[in-house]
């Protein structure tokens, strides 16, 4: 009787959870006349499959919108704001967990929380001050400014969950190092950074899934010349754009992160750290 | 050409005093032994030599160097710990090797050096393996090999065979007598918790506890004239029993009850109450008289029985050969030999050792 139990509720949660994005990818690929007949699901049975949305959106003769601009500069600004964060959120969480800062009566722990702060405040209330702000350093609609903004938001995730990885990390393996002629910098990068790859990991993925998925900054602090591919979706959804253009487009934008999801998969390994200290 | 520590304090707002004014001269080419119990400062004085813990006061110089301004990674320490410490993503030959190529070696020279050390601790069938394929006797023997093959001029073992099994600690106490002797322009000391380790290794023993460093001389020196209780406890395994005595009239009386004829070497000691000390394997079951008691905790080893006896004067521990069928609960009556007997002030402090206490 459990087992019926729990086995409907994940059937019934799973469809509920997968229906859109089952719906996007069928609608993706549907036939006009499949899409106007009411709802449909199962290919080659209750619709005949075509590829005439993704013939739309790719390039090719039959292409109507370019997504593959829109793609690079999604690319470039949510790797530079990855790489960023992960670089100088890594370094800041490593000093948090094994030195101590502090003035008067404010320490690590008051750091830590300033810079999980910053993700405090939903990002419309920061949307002017940073329009103005990129606005006085001419940054406005450019990779370099979108990647700015995007790391002040990423970055205190990357610092907030490396601190808890590197409180994990034995404290002997830098002090090892240390004793054997590194100084901290060096005891970092040579074997505290090789055991981190799967906080790492854990770290980027989250910083390209908000990054890749970033609309708001996008589409407030970018004009014409950096659109961002969930912008021209977007956009696309405010011409008239049949369904299965638009559906195609969604399926395409979200490609990236899936393949990533299942690459990464495999680094996130446990029992990486066995046999340092016992 | 050594390691002076010229009144070394640590203290913290958490454990209080840590390090309690320590001075001592380590000389290059000997092995010095800390013995103490767990909390009595042996790590805390290691980490402070390498530059691990931070001191509050005074000096420690090697070589006439002052150490306080050199930083950790200058210092040139090997340190050994007891949780074995090694990286995981690198494997044997690459941990060994990695402290020779931050010391500047050229590859080939880390190389061979980091083979030979790994030879000289019997892993070089493992040389590719990572520490975590290793058993914890391998594991702790990389830890060692890598220290060892650094060649420092200090090299610090903290209660290295800690947490290894009964076979490997013998075996690699003996190896260890062998490696550190080869090893003879540095200074190494050995921490340990444990009295026969501190024997077997037969180097100076400096006894610890509570920060400071109450006793230091060579095995037999410590073993045979404790300068206080407190050195006895550390130094005596299986623990041996003080008790409350007083002299009066020629007899020397444990508690209330039991009292036998002063002792020829205790004849000039005033009147009065001390504190007497017996190790275990000096005490007989007694034929007649004796102090009384009842067996508490019986422990058998195989080749020999060791029975806790409570009794009004406190807890006297006996050891005896073989194995003995005796039972918890049961009366039984001890003798305390007098010419056995250690006396101390009733402050703790040695009166009178017995000849050879050592046999």
């Amino acid at each position: 009787m459990y087992k019926v139990l729990k086995a409907t509720f994940i059937t019934v949660w799973s469809l509920f959870v997968l229906f859109p994005i089952m719906w996007a990818i069928t609608t993706s690929f549907k036939p006009e006349s499949a899409v106007v007949n009411g709802a449909t699901f199962i290919p080659f049975l209750e619709f005949q499959p075509s590829l005439i949305g993704w013939k739309a959106i790719l390039p090719g003769p039959d292409s109507i919108t370019n997504l593959m601009t829109p793609t690079l500069n999604s690319l470039i600004v949510t790797a530079g704001a990855t790489a960023i964060s992960l670089i100088f959120g890594s370094l800041a969480a490593y000093g948090l967990s094994r030195f101590t800062y502090g003035w008067k009566n404010y320490s690590n722990a008051d750091i830590i929380f300033f810079f999980v702060s910053q993700r405090i405040m939903p990002p419309v209330v920061l949307a002017i001050p940073f329009f103005l702000l990129l606005k006085q350093l001419k940054l406005l609609d450019t990779h370099l400014g979108l990647i700015l903004v995007l790391t002040s938001g990423l970055m205190p995730i990357v610092v907030w969950l490396m601190v808890d990885f590197f409180n994990a990390l034995p404290r002997e393996i830098d002090e090892m190092a240390m004793l054997e002629g590194c100084n901290p910098i060096q005891a970092f990068f040579r074997t505290i950074l090789p055991l981190s790859k799967p906080g790492l990991t854990v770290a980027g993925m989250f910083c390209v899934i908000f990054g890749w998925n970033d609309v708001f900054f996008a589409l407030t602090l970018t004009a014409t010349k950096v659109l961002t591919l969930p912008v021209a979706v977007i956009a696309l959804n405010g011409t008239v754009t049949p369904y299965w253009i638009l559906a195609a487009s969604t399926v395409f934008s979200i490609i990236p992160l899936v393949g990533l999801a299942f690459v990464i998969e495999r680094f996130l390994s446990r029992g990486s750290l066995g046999g340092a200290v016992r | 050409m050594s390691l002076i520590l010229k009144n070394v304090s640590v203290s913290s707002d958490k454990d209080g005093v840590i390090l309690d004014d320590i001075s001592f001269e380590f000389k290059p080419g000997r092995i010095y032994i800390l013995i103490g119990r767990t909390t009595s400062g042996k790590t805390s004085l290691m980490r402070a030599i390498a530059g691990l813990l931070p001191i509050d006061s005074g000096e420690i110089t090697m070589n006439g160097e002052n150490f306080d301004e050199k930083p950790i990674w200058e210092r040139d320490v090997a340190v050994v710990y007891q949780q074995f410490i090694n990286y995981p993503n690198k494997s044997v030959l690459e941990n060994v090797e990695f402290p020779l190529l931050r010391k500047g070696m050229s590859k080939t020279e880390a190389r061979e050096a980091a083979l030979a050390s790994i030879n000289k601790v019997g892993l070089s069938d493992y040389l590719d393996r990572k520490p975590a394929q290793l058993s914890g006797g391998q594991q702790q023997r990389v830890a060692l090999a890598r220290s060892l093959s650094r060649k420092s001029q200090i090299m610090l073992l903290d209660e290295p065979l800690m947490n290894l099994d009964y076979k490997l600690r013998e075996q690699l106490r003996v190896e260890f007598r062998e490696i550190f002797n080869s090893q003879k322009d540095a200074v190494t000391i050995y921490a340990t918790t444990e009295p026969p380790e501190a024997l077997i290794l037969g180097a100076e023993i400096l006894v610890m506890h509570e920060g400071r460093i109450v006793q230091h001389g060579s095995p037999t020196e410590v073993y045979e004239k404790p300068q206080s209780t407190t050195v006895a406890r550390v130094i005596t395994d299986p623990p041996m029993s003080i008790l409350p005595v007083s002299i009066s009239n020629g007899e020397i009386r444990f508690g209330d009850g039991y009292a036998q004829p002063i002792p020829a070497k205790m004849k000039n000691f005033k009147e009065g109450r001390y504190q007497a000390g017996i190790r275990a394997n000096d005490i007989e079951i007694a034929k007649s008289g004796g102090e009384k008691g009842t067996i508490s905790l019986v422990e058998v080893s195989g080749s020999e029985t060791l029975v806790y006896v409570d009794t009004p004067s406190g807890e006297i521990v006996l050891q005896m050969e073989g194995i003995h069928d005796v039972k918890v609960g049961e009366s039984i009556s001890v003798e305390l030999p007098s010419n056995r007997l250690f006396l101390f002030e009733t402050n703790g402090a040695l009166c009178v050792s017995p000849d050879n206490a050592g046999e």
